[in-house]
């Protein structure tokens, strides 16, 4: 074989070595932080960590259950508001793909998307806490929302843009009112879209600290009422973990092995969903 | 295409409507608020309370035990002192805290006036890292200035050889650590060095955050620390409790009557045995008391005057009051334990008169 | 009309009505008006739902303009202070109330491109592995998904992991090359952020190179090209445009990341005089100090650089959707 001919196809061995290398590279640093921090935290879980109420700097045997509690009742309420809106949002922008209005409402998700945590931080304070005279559940929900609403709106529309122009049309055939082909037809068959939407962005919004700052604001003791300030596991990692205290330190790094793996439970049971139907996002 | 021009029209207006009204309202702050704090008082038994970092974990202390007695529920974030003033001149905390004295900038946001009443004391101490050291490093004011402004560089400069003979000092350069977020330790700390430098007076000044000339920041009192005891030849301040907590080198300081005082609870409750004024508003920098830590300072706790505000329930503001008074009497026992000064005699007579001066409807709370 | 009056009237055998007329032909003509009735129903669902459905979307309209409008209403006391200097001005002091936001421009600007340069060899490798060489497959699926998941990691772990392991590396080689050994500062945080935008890139490059129509690929290979020549010659060119969203859409994320950043980053705000030395974001100094802007100009120059932020990240991700969109609609 000419010289030449083999230099190519050795470069282009070599060319293929190093994508390999260069792509799997990629994978150390994530297996790092997960060995770290679940090496420095799974100690730290046990029965009492995960009901009793954080311990001042002296007593040992604190737990985060106020914390637990706080970010299931923040995520809960945030998606009582997303969920709904994202999912119409996406419906209107799939079944009016044309219109002036969904190309202005897709501008905005897509803005919304790329809009920094902080920013939303500081707007939700002005918009809900600085009005209603009191920090708030409702007011660190409503940031989340905010953060949730593009990842729903664009997986809904993604999905329901992927299904079939005629299943829609057999159930118009059949004489149903449009919102009952919406309702009972389009969105049971992307039923499993839509829920890995959802999920994504339950997980984005389980480790989001910088828009709880200045409007859920964190609270020692365990409170499931909206109108008052509540604790959630970011904002607790978040203030132990800059304190001087090893009690304190010891509740952050058990604090985030829990926040990890809830967040990597969600996005592992998304992939599922997401083989299991089939869905493409 | 007319319609769809009205429509985007009526979309941008009302956007910027609910905008405006939105921050308007905010502006005014308490004055739509008045309806949904209706049920903050009354049967609830929560207080909320936000503000200085550095008596947290004392106040964190406290306030668990009072609960343990009384059932009250204090929710106390430390968001910082700057922080604890902003929300409550917006009135959306019962009670703020301080380790600055508010000044006449923050005087004038407030819609009433508000009363200092202090707490607990503390110290800023100087940290170093210098590893082949055993003695102590001695200070003095000007020094420490000098290094912070950036004009001593290496740890053998001539200045700091002659307060410290028979010290092997290194060759190596000096690393500055200062607070990046703002702080009352760092306004503690750059009050005292404008006090004793005129070079930092009119470089630098005083303040929670200010534009430091030479060094690096660390968020918080962990941050700088992490950053002195990771940088051989590093240079910082943290709070004494967190220094003896991290055990971390720290220096004597010459104070005003010219003695070189260690760092401790003592010689903090020593710099706070002076005259307070009436009212509490007082730095303890600089000190005049011979045995005295010239770098010291109270934390406050801040309440408004008048407390009927907002709907507020006497029930509440009464509760509040005894929180506080119990806080500056028998909440004092747990100072010790984790390094905070205990408040001084003088100090705790001008934190009473102080709360029994607080109204309800004009009418004093305390008997 | 009440249905039930109806139903009685028909069922009723001793109802008068019932027995005058034939009841067959009675009960067809109710059933008329009760299919005229439910359909009239039904028009009107149809048209409560359609509605709901315009005023969702128009909602998301106003939330985004309410965002601009907030922010920009917030610090018109910081604009009227420092008007278009803001940007220039290089000095930041609280103390004088002389507000400069080019230090922080600069440090987001370094942080990011700094780690867009580190990241861009590693997820176009992603990209190109997934999307060329081994599209299925069990250590194609693993990389992706691990790569997937890059992006779920919470900031905050980041920022723990960054402070706890990252920053040690770092001084040590910064005592090996010889400047000054702090472990905090741009160079840490770009490493950190260059880490976590990597998925954003690789996903995007993927499907870019997936889209490549295959008679191109072929039409190459059967001239005699070589895997390597036609990923240069071929599919690198055709997605180029699509590459180049990836690349903005990471930025994006770079540019707004808060809470990663302010843990490393050292947080001074002295202008940075190299990639080794410490600075300070917008985002991060946004969260170092939105809580302790004790007076009016302090707050408002601290959204002021939220302003700034929030447009130039709304810029960079419409322009890489666009192009996106150009690309996929093509």
């Amino acid at each position: 074989m000419d010289v030449h001919i083999k230099y190519r196809i050795g470069k282009s061995g070599v060319f293929q070595v190093v994508v390999a290398v260069l792509a799997f590279a990629c994978v150390v640093p994530l297996m790092f932080i997960l060995f770290y921090i679940l090496k420095a935290g799974i100690t730290k879980i046990n029965w009492n960590f995960l009901t009793n109420l954080p311990k001042p700097v002296g007593e040992t045997g604190g737990g985060i259950a106020n914390a637990l509690i706080g970010t299931i009742m923040l995520v809960l309420t945030a998606s009582a508001f997303a969920i709904p809106v994202g999912i119409l949002c996406g419906i209107y922008l799939s079944e009016n793909r044309k219109s002036k209005l969904a190309y202005w409402s897709r501008l905005c998700i897509d803005i919304l998307q790329g809009v920094p945590s902080i920013v939303i931080g500081i707007v939700a304070y002005f918009w809900l806490v600085k009005p209603l005279g009191a920090f708030s559940a409702l007011s660190g929900s409503a940031a989340l929302a905010i953060m949730m609403l593009p990842t729903i709106v664009s997986s809904t529309e993604e999905t329901l843009k992927l299904l079939p122009d005629t299943l829609r049309e057999a159930a118009f055939a059949l004489g149903m009112p449009f919102h009952r082909v919406i309702l009972k037809v389009i969105i049971p068959c992307g039923f499993s879209g839509i829920l890995s939407g959802v999920m994504l962005a339950v997980a984005r919004v389980s480790g989001e600290t910088a828009p709880l700052l200045f409007t859920a604001f964190g609270n020692p003791y365990l409170s499931t009422n909206i109108l008052k300030p509540m604790q959630s596991l970011p904002l607790l990692i978040f203030n132990y973990a800059t304190s001087p205290y090893n009690d304190w330190h010891d509740l952050a790094w058990g604090a985030s092995c829990i926040l990890l793996i809830w967040v990597l439970l969600l996005n592992i049971f998304t992939k599922l969903v997401t083989r299991k139907w089939k869905v493409q996002l | 295409m007319k319609s769809m021009k009205g429509l985007a029209l009526a979309v941008v207006a009302l956007a910027i409507t609910a905008g405006m009204t939105m921050s308007s309202c905010g502006d005014a702050g308490n004055g739509s608020g008045a309806d949904s704090s209706a049920n903050k008082g009354g049967e609830d038994n929560t207080i909320l309370g936000a503000g200085a970092t550095f008596p947290n974990p004392l106040y964190s202390k406290m306030f668990s035990e009072y609960n343990k007695t009384t059932g009250l529920k204090v929710n106390y974030q430390s968001i910082g002192s700057g922080g604890g003033i902003q929300q409550l001149t917006a009135k959306t905390v019962d009670f703020g805290a301080s380790d600055a004295p508010m000044n006449g900038k923050q005087d004038s946001a407030l819609s009433a006036p508000v009363i200092h009443i202090p707490a607990t004391a503390g110290a800023v101490v100087i940290s170093y890292n210098l590893p082949d050291l055993k003695d102590t490093l001695k200070l003095t004011p000007d020094v420490v200035a000098k290094i912070f402004l950036g004009d001593i560089k290496k740890w053998n400069d001539k200045a700091i050889a002659t307060i410290n003979p028979g010290v092997k000092l290194p060759a190596t350069d000096i690393q500055v650590a200062h607070r990046s977020d703002g702080s009352g330790t760092t306004n503690i700390f750059t009050t005292y060095l404008t006090k004793v430098s005129k070079d930092w007076e009119s470089k630098v000044g005083k303040g929670s955050s200010v534009n430091w000339p030479v060094g690096l920041g660390g968020k918080g009192n962990e941050g700088v620390a992490g950053s002195i005891k990771q940088t051989p030849g590093g240079i910082g301040y943290v709070e004494l409790a967190y220094a003896i907590q991290s055990n971390m080198a720290y220096a004597k300081l010459q104070n005003k009557a010219g003695n070189f005082i260690t760092p401790s609870i003592a010689s903090v409750t020593a710099a706070a045995n002076i005259t307070i004024p009436a009212d509490a508003k007082v730095s303890l920098t600089n000190t005049d008391a011979p045995d005295g830590y010239p770098i010291s300072g109270l934390s406050w706790i801040l309440v408004y005057k008048e407390q009927k505000y907002d709907n507020r329930s006497a029930d509440k503001v009464s509760k509040m009051l005894k929180l506080i008074q119990w806080m500056i009497h028998d909440g004092q026992q747990y100072s010790a334990a984790l390094n905070y000064a205990p408040l001084s005699p003088a100090a705790v007579a001008v934190g009473d008169a102080q709360l029994k001066s607080v109204t309800y409807d004009g009418k004093p709370v305390l008997q | 009309m009440d249905t039930s009056l109806n139903n009685d009237l028909i069922t009723r055998p001793d109802s008068m009505l019932g027995r005058v007329i034939s009841s067959a032909k009675l009960r067809d003509a109710v059933k008329g008006i009760k299919r005229i009735k439910r359909s009239h129903r039904q028009i009107r669902t149809e048209n409560v739902f359609k509605k709901t459905l315009v005023i969702v979307a128009l909602s998301t309209i106003v939330l985004v303009l309410g965002i601009m409008v907030t922010l920009a209403w917030q610090s018109t006391l910081s604009i009227k202070a420092s008007g278009l200097g803001y940007l220039w001005g290089k000095v930041w002091d609280p103390v004088q109330d002389i507000f400069g936001a080019y230090p922080f421009i600069l440090g987001t600007l370094l942080t990011s491109f700094l780690a867009l340069i580190i990241s861009i060899p590693f997820s176009f490798a992603v990209g190109i592995f997934l999307g060329e060489y081994f599209p299925n497959g069990l250590a194609s699926n693993f990389l992706k998904n691990t790569v997937e998941l890059i992006a779920a990691v919470p900031s905050v772990i980041y920022g723990f992991w960054g402070l706890a392991v990252l920053v040690p590396i770092v001084r040590s080689f910064e005592t090996a090359i010889g400047v000054t050994p702090v472990g905090l500062g741009i160079f840490t945080s770009s490493l950190i952020l260059a880490i976590m935008i990597i998925p954003y890139a690789a996903s995007l490059a993927r499907s870019m190179i997936q889209m490549v129509p295959s008679n191109l690929k072929e039409a190459a290979y059967s001239l005699g090209a070589t895997r390597w020549e036609v990923i240069r010659s071929v599919i690198l060119p055709y997605t180029k445009s699509g590459l180049f969203a990836g690349i903005l859409l990471s930025l994006g994320r770079a540019l707004g990341e808060t809470m990663a950043v302010t843990m490393v980053i050292g947080n001074t705000s002295l202008i940075p005089k190299n990639i080794f030395s410490p600075g300070n974001t917008m985002a991060s100094i946004i969260a170092n100090e939105f809580t302790e802007a004790d007076h009016p100009v302090y707050l408002s120059a601290l959204i002021e650089l939220g302003l700034v932020l929030f447009l130039v990240t709304v810029v960079i991700n419409m322009l890489g959707r666009r192009i996106i969109k150009q690309f996929t609609q093509d």
